[in-house]
């Protein structure tokens, strides 16, 4: 089961290799991870989406909350919450496929940013189901490089995660 | 002005420090300066390794956090093995390390290792402090954190030229404020209410007690509680101690290795309520099969703890300390239905089996029985790693004393040391070491520390020239082939002993070994007793 987890953190060194370590440690993947800081300086925020069941979760859970540096970690509720990636798919472009491959990105609302005589790099910012759909349909003109952000999430209306 | 160094002394004294255990080396050499002028002792340990199971012993036997101080690179990598059996211990630790200059971090200069990242999965917290204006307050809440919540060790590593450097003026806070750490040690009155309905509906509770009970400093409130309810208790390694050997409701050990009464009193109980425990694979071999018999209370101040190993129906997250007395008020004059004291009671009977004897060795698990009465009734017993600690665990008659080894890690060389500590936090106790002919090995070097102190500590090495455990493992497992079990070329233990200054004397029997043990242990001087035990007595 795929989740996503929110973790406000004290913004200071080596917080980071302990969430991930806490992973690692346990044989378990991390799917993404993105980090940032949040309004408040002193504090950052990071998003890690991962699988595992609920035995795993629930764990991971509570020992992120050990992680002396935490403040908070929300797991977030599937389809309660709005999530984002950002991706930049360099595609392989000849003269004769660039119009096909300008009509796909149209119709997934991509924006082309950069172009060259055999590629063009398109970028894309979307929840994550959508994410894939685009690279699937860019995936038969070649694919020469994908860059990814990790997703993002934030909850709907007026429910949050804060200090 | 004021020195980082001094700083670090001044923060030790502001806790109440009265010894630290340590070993030093240029990194740390600005501290150790400073620490000459102080009144606070310094035990110079002969490996770091043992600086850190010493503070353990002292932070066990004390109730305050162990302080443990090494230099940089070796020093602190040597320390690693000490920091991580307090962690799975659940010891309250303050490690203090020296680093190379700040700006000399990651160059791979002279003795530099990254301790901090080394040591990421063994420390409840660690600093790598990089300014010297930080260390009070590092070090207030180094000392808070270890000694709160889940008690563990925690790291202070420091760049020698923040010890070097000078402030203007030294203040030390008078509390904490780390957002991210509020441990919960209340207890939840509804959750409450919940046990205390299933421990009245119940025909057969029963207590695992564990090292939280303990630590939380309530024996006596605890005992009073089995007392007047007369629900029996059985403990963990760690927990034992909890409850007096001879105690009528009490049935010992679980586990792999402990007694088969206390195993059938928790296969027959119909509500378990787990205290202070985190029932580790040689606790409850087979989890899922305890929660399928029986209805779990768990209480403990770590809420990760809670349905990890063992599903449970009604968690409680605090401390013993609080969670008893809520459960004390809510319980009133309950007492256990009798059919199941009478069980108990039966069971007792088979708790302590007097096992056969080897012609012309001592009987470890009879000596280790009769220990008790020759000490004085709020003794400490050390027990190693091995055969050796599971014949404490399972035959010692403790009263109003401590039983200290390391359950969780299992670390070979733990007593000699983690004694050393318990004999300075609790100089007029009588402190006895057992340990195997291996384990006796790994840190006979600091019998020059006994010696050079003149702790009043007695070794008793039962000498099975055999790495027994394994040993019986290899019987059970492997067919029998002892790979590289055996001890060879091991040296002569009371030429050793010699050479130390310590007295000793060697058994080849439990008369011999009880009537020398008689003469010695309440002498205010070190002694080592080596007792020949038949290779092949088993560990149960
Ligand atoms: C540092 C360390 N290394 C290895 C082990 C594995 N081990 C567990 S018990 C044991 C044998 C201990 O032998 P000894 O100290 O002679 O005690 P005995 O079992 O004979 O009583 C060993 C090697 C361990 N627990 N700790």
């Amino acid at each position: 089961m795929q989740y996503t987890l929110s973790i406000l953190v004290e913004n200071q060194a080596g917080v980071l290799s302990k969430i991930s370590g806490l992973f690692s440690r346990r044989g378990f993947n991390i799917d993404s991870l993105a980090v940032g800081v949040t309004n408040d300086p002193r504090v950052s925020r990071i998003t890690i989406v991962a699988n595992g069941d609920e035995y795993v979760i629930e764990q991971l859970e509570k020992q992120l909350n050990k992680v002396i540096p935490v403040i908070k970690v929300k797991r977030l509720t599937e389809g309660a919450f709005i999530s984002r990636e950002l991706i930049l798919i360099k595609v392989h472009c000849p003269a004769a496929k660039r119009a096909e491959i300008i009509k796909t990105a149209e119709i997934m609302q991509a924006k082309i940013v950069d172009a060259a005589p055999n590629c063009v790099t398109v970028e894309y910012c979307e929840c994550n189901s959508r994410v894939n759909t685009l690279i699937d349909l860019l995936k038969p003109y070649g694919i020469r490089e994908i860059v990814r952000t990790g997703t993002i999430a934030i909850d709907r209306g007026s429910a949050g995660v804060s200090v | 002005m004021i020195s980082g160094a001094e700083i670090m002394v001044k923060c030790l004294e502001a806790e109440g420090v009265k010894v630290v255990f340590g070993y030093p080396g240029a990194t740390i050499c600005p501290f150790y300066d400073k620490l000459y002028d102080s009144e606070i002792k310094h035990v110079l340990v002969r490996q770091e390794q043992n600086a850190a199971h010493a503070a353990s012993g002292f932070a066990r036997c004390s109730g305050r956090p162990g302080v443990c101080v090494a230099t940089s690179g070796p020093g602190a990598t040597n320390l690693i093995t000490g920091i991580a059996t307090a962690y799975t211990d659940s010891i309250p630790l303050v490690a203090i390390t020296g680093q190379v200059r700040s700006d000399l971090l990651g160059r791979d200069v002279f003795q530099e290792a990254d301790i901090t990242g080394a040591c990421e999965p063994f420390v409840k917290h660690s600093y790598l402090v990089s300014r010297t204006e930080d260390l009070p307050r590092v070090f207030k809440e180094a000392f808070h954190i270890a000694s709160t919540g889940r008690k563990g060790p925690v790291l202070i590593d420091i760049p020698m030229d923040i010890q070097l450097r000078e402030i203007e003026s030294f203040e030390y806070p008078d509390s904490v404020n780390i957002i991210g750490y509020k441990p919960n040690v209340k207890g939840h009155a509804v959750q409450v209410k919940r046990a205390v309905e299933a421990i009245r509906a119940s025909r057969r509770p029963l207590i695992v007690a564990g090292g939280g009970v303990l630590s939380s400093g309530i024996k006596p409130k605890f005992r009073k509680f089995a007392d007047t309810t007369r629900i029996p208790v059985i403990s963990t390694m760690m927990g034992i101690g909890v409850m007096p050997s001879e105690h009528d409701m009490y049935l010992g050990m679980l586990g792999t290795h402990g007694k088969a009464v206390a195993n059938r009193a928790l296969y027959e109980a119909d509500l378990v309520i787990v205290c202070g425990a985190r029932l580790g694979d040689r606790a409850v071999a087979a989890p899922h099969q305890m929660s399928e018999n029986n209805t779990v209370i768990h209480i403990d101040i770590d809420p990760a703890e809670i349905g990890k190993n063992v599903k449970t129906e009604i968690p409680i997250v605090g401390d013993m300390k609080n969670v008893l007395a809520m459960l004390n008020e809510e319980i009133g004059d309950y007492q256990v239905p009798n059919q199941w004291q009478e069980a108990v009671k039966a069971w007792k009977k088979d708790l302590y089996r007097v096992p056969p004897k080897f012609e012309g060795f001592v009987e470890p698990r009879s000596l280790v029985a009769n220990l008790s009465s020759m000490l004085r009734s709020k003794a400490i017993l050390v027990a190693d790693v091995g055969q050796n600690q599971i014949w404490c665990a399972n035959n010692f008659r403790i009263r109003e004393g401590r039983f200290l080894t390391t359950g969780g890690m299992g670390t070979m060389g733990y007593s000699i040391p983690a004694a050393v500590g318990a004999k300075f936090a609790r100089p007029t106790r009588d402190v006895v070491v057992v340990c195997g002919d291996g384990s006796f090995q790994m840190s006979l070097n600091e019998l020059a520390t006994i010696a050079g102190n003149g702790l009043a500590i007695k070794i008793i090495i039962m000498r099975n020239h055999r790495l027994g455990m394994v040993r019986e493992l290899q019987d059970f497992n492997y067919k029998g082939r002892h790979s590289a079990t055996i001890l060879k070329g091991d040296p002569d233990f009371l030429k050793i002993a010699e050479a130390y200054g310590i007295d000793s004397a060697e058994a080849n029997s439990n008369e011999e070994a009880e009537e020398i043990l008689k003469g010695v242990v309440k002498s205010d001087k070190p002694f080592i007793l080596v007792c020949n035990v038949y290779p092949d007595t088993p560990s149960i």
